[in-house]
């Protein structure tokens, strides 16, 4: 009986894990979260875009770092050892995605998630999958395959 | 069904085995330097497939197979001569049936008209073969110690009361067989015992049913029956023993010599089970052919070679030693294989070799920190490291080596190729292959077969002239392509080289002119215009052949052999011939390359393409129109490249004086000097793929991790000049692309 019941709630509940870049929070499914480690210098890529800081070495595979915040369209971040890389699995690759920090583990049920507003900008509208008010705070649900430039547009 | 697919995986892997070799022995063959083993190993392969084959339905290819193994057989009994136009028929047979098992593998279909056609061939030759030389009866005995090129699987019946046999000295042996429940658990079979004994003799079996209780009884894994065997053999108690070998222990079993006269009589058996005694004579199997009509005994096995073949059926003597000789050839060669080999898992393979991957570069990092640390050079710490890095080193290589494959069944294929090439433009060609041992890593064996085969394709198309012309020419009719493979300073060299006319080179370069690639007054020198061939769009054949002149062909073999981190590189000589010189990395998971710093950043050339190193004086630089900095090196002038710059990491340095020029030597032999800061290193490094995670960086072939950790990027010399000339003429474009020359 309690296994049905624990099923129930996996099932219209998602994992979240919050983080933060400058003033905002955002969020994403803790299942696409491989690990999250420390700020360490990576190697610049010649001819990548900005937001993309570089590669490090995560034990033996070439992991490209990208700068969430220049990638959401703010200001890009000026790393330090303070900065945090989650380390992301999308559909066919690993990423990092450098934040400020990890804010919290949330559960979130599929209810609270609500549609990105349509004030938002089409920058916005492509990375945010949706908004969850959870007590005072905005989190934003980062859509995280679209976070990485696709494969052809990197090789152009 | 999921065992059954995995079987047929095996069986299809098998295959692929078994037809390489069928085309090593039968190019063997051609060469004029097969023997009778070379005849039987070709005749075992065939009917290995043809075995197989029937085992999944596979009714187009036994039918094939058969007749192919029909024919071959002709060969072995002397009848058929392997004559060139024989072995032409014969190879591509092998080909087509090659054709047969990857369209049965893959659920595809084969070209009937083309079966058919060969199928027809076969059955001439089959007809031939048998009228040139009908087949003579040969006494039993005179097989004592038959050559061994009598092999062949063929269940066929003899005339036990043969005259023959009984002049042979032959003895008569009753054998006393019971299965035990055991030997059936094991997986064994009584009937392939039976017809094992076959290859020693013709055996009368009789199956004691005494034993076996009323059906609600039956255990149906029981054992019941019992077999009284009277075999009549030259080979003595051995050799009967032999094929009980592997059920030995599961199994009672009594062997007793008898004398001709009584061998009717029932002799009762030494240590035999007294319930054997008074058993009732019944025919055991037809498979196992116990009639005296070989006819009948044919028709029930249906690949028997013979049943449908119109050729004169060989007499039943004959025949019979084929079995015996085959069943010996074939312990001898499970007795000592050439060299023990296991089947495994490519993805353990590459498992260990980037583990070991790993463990390079953590014992880099290792040594670095412990020298970091202030370890004196000569301490236990610095020895033990060095030693643990020769050790490093060595397992690597000896991983690398798991992975290597020798280029031979590549090779292989190519005779197909040539064959087909030669048949479709007419031509007469012979491929000569030389250093087949030479062991590549499997994925360049892989990827380098499209490439070889256009130019294999090439060679025979273009690079041969017709029959007449060689004629004409004062050369042999033939044409000769040779494909060779060597070692050469920690890369494989392989070359495509045909004694053809050479590169027409007024006519390359008009067509390049026509094709406005070039400009008309365009001045190139000789290895420049060669080079023109490897432009995207050229195409020297004025008309569309079939085979070679898509307008797609060197250009697109000089993309694939670049992607394996080689080079291709042509000569030519008029009225001598061309030759197309592939240099290729033996592995595609480490390089040795040259660590160098340039704007802060660490990165790593590849030494391959390093010819020298060194510091610049202000007399050497040059500047054309203001903008384009050469340096006058090798009595050239060569095109300086800032890689700082052409990276984008900073602005394009002012002068390159204090810097270091490393001399870059691209494929085709054209320099270009890169500036960079300091020289680190040089050391193997540890190739990892940037495409998985990120893509292509343009002028970046790859990326390493360092000593310390960090990552650093494999230039791609080639691409970082491309990207690093910004809106460049169009002569230079194209020709750069083409990998021409600037000086």
């Amino acid at each position: 009986m309690s296994e049905i019941e624990q099923l129930d709630v996996q099932s219209d509940t998602q994992e979240m894990v919050a983080f933060r870049i400058g003033e905002q929070e955002y969020c994403m499914d803790i299942m696409s979260v491989r690990e999250i480690r420390g700020w360490t210098p990576a190697t610049p890529l010649p001819h990548s875009p900005t937001y993309v800081r570089g590669v490090i070495n995560l034990r033996g595979a070439v992991l490209p770092i990208v700068d969430l915040s220049g990638r959401l369209g703010y200001e890009p971040v000026e790393p330090s050892a303070r900065h945090v890389i989650i380390v992301a699995q999308t559909v066919n690759q690993v990423v990092g995605l450098l934040v400020d920090e990890v804010s919290d583990i949330l559960t979130l049920l599929e209810e609270n998630l609500q549609p990105t507003p349509d004030v938002a900008s089409e920058q916005a509208k492509e990375f945010v999958r949706g908004v969850v008010a959870i007590e005072d705070r905005m989190i934003q649900l980062v859509e995280l395959d679209r976070v990485l430039p696709p494969l052809e547009v990197a090789a152009a | 069904m999921d065992a059954m697919a995995e079987i047929r995986e095996t069986f299809f892997l098998e295959c692929d085995d078994l037809l390489e070799a069928l085309e090593a022995d039968l190019n063997t063959m051609n060469d004029g330097e097969g023997d009778d083993e070379t005849v039987n190993a070709v005749f075992r392969a065939v009917h290995s497939i043809k075995g197989g084959a029937g085992a999944f339905a596979l009714e187009d290819l036994v039918r094939f197979a058969h007749k192919f193994e029909t024919t071959l057989d002709e060969v072995r009994a002397g009848r058929l001569e392997p004559t060139p136009d024989v072995m032409g028929v014969f190879l591509r047979c092998g080909d087509i049936l090659a054709d047969l098992v990857h369209a049965a593998r893959d659920e595809t279909d084969v070209d009937n008209a083309v079966v058919d056609g060969l199928l027809a061939e076969l059955e001439e030759l089959c007809n031939a073969g048998g009228a040139a030389a009908p087949a003579e009866p040969e006494p039993k005995g005179a097989d004592d110690e038959a050559p061994a090129d009598d092999l062949g699987f063929q269940p066929i019946s003899l005339d036990f009361g043969d005259d023959d046999d009984a002049d042979s000295g032959a003895t008569t042996f009753r054998i006393e067989f019971k299965a035990e429940k055991t030997l059936y658990a094991h997986g064994n079979e009584t009937a392939l015992l039976f017809r094992a004994l076959n290859d020693l003799g013709a055996p009368e079996i009789s199956c004691n049913t005494d034993n076996l209780p009323a059906l609600d009884e039956i255990d149906p894994e029981g054992a019941y029956l019992d077999w009284t065997i009277r075999l009549e053999t030259d080979q003595g108690e051995e050799a009967i023993r032999e094929v009980f070998e592997f059920v030995e222990g599961n199994c009672t079993l009594t062997i007793t010599e008898e004398t001709s006269e009584s061998s009717s009589s029932e002799t009762p058996p030494d240590g035999g089970e007294a319930d054997e005694m008074g058993f009732t004579p019944i025919a055991f199997d037809a498979e196992i052919s116990l009639g005296d009509e070989p006819a009948v005994a044919e028709a029930e096995d249906s690949p028997a070679p013979t049943s449908t073949d119109p050729a004169p059926t060989p007499t039943p003597a004959v025949e019979s030693k084929k079995p015996t000789t085959e069943k010996r050839a074939e312990k001898k060669q499970a007795a000592s294989p050439a060299k023990a080999t296991v089947r495994v898992d490519l993805d353990r393979v590459d498992r260990l070799i980037n583990l070991v991957g790993e463990l390079v570069i953590n014992q880099a990092m290792l040594s670095q920190s412990a020298q970091e640390s202030g370890a004196a050079a000569h301490s236990g710490v610095a020895d033990g490291l060095e030693e643990f890095k020769q050790l490093t080193r060595e397992i690597q290589e000896s991983v690398m080596a798991i992975r290597a494959q020798p280029v031979k069944p590549l090779f292989q294929r190519m005779s197909r190729i040539v064959r087909e090439a030669a048949s479709a433009t007419g031509k007469s060609v012979r491929l000569k292959t030389e250093g087949e041992s030479a062991e590549v890593d499997k994925t360049v064996i892989e990827r380098l077969s499209d490439p070889l085969t256009h130019m294999i394709r090439n060679a025979v198309d273009h690079g041969l002239e017709t029959p007449e012309k060689r004629e004409a020419a004062g050369k042999e009719n033939e044409g000769t392509v040779r494909l060779s493979a060597a070692h050469r300073a920690g890369r494989v060299v392989i070359e495509v080289a045909d004694d053809g006319a050479g590169i027409n080179r007024e006519r390359v370069k008009q067509i390049a002119i026509d094709k406005e690639l070039i400009p008309a007054d365009a001045e190139l020198s000789d290895s420049e215009i060669d080079n023109l061939l490897f432009m995207p769009g050229f195409s020297t054949a004025s008309s569309v052949s079939d085979l070679s002149g898509r307008g797609v062909g060197m250009d697109v073999v000089k993309r694939s052999i670049q992607a394996l981190g080689g080079r291709i590189s042509i000569a030519s000589e008029p009225g001598k011939g061309s030759t197309f010189t592939i240099s290729l990395p033996l592995t595609l998971a480490v390089l040795d390359g040259m660590v160098i710093r340039v704007a802060d950043q660490t990165l790593v050339v590849p030494l391959n393409d390093i010819v020298e190193t060194l510091k610049p004086s202000a007399d050497d630089m040059h500047e054309i129109c203001g903008d384009s900095p050469v340096i006058f090196v090798r009595d050239r002038f060569v095109p300086l490249v800032d890689v700082g710059h052409a990276l984008g990491y900073r602005d394009r340095l002012e002068n390159c004086l204090g810097k270091v020029i490393i001399l870059i030597e691209s494929e085709d032999g054209t320099l270009t000097a890169l500036v960079v800061d300091n020289i680190q290193d040089q050391r193997q490094v540890v190739i990892k793929g940037l495409e998985d995670n990120y893509g292509y960086v343009p002028g970046v072939a790859a990326a390493t991790i360092l000593g310390d950790g960090r990552i650093a990027l494999i230039l791609d010399p080639d691409s970082l000049l491309s990207t690093a000339i910004a809106a460049p003429p169009p002569i230079q474009a194209s020709l750069a692309a083409a990998g021409g020359a600037y000086v």
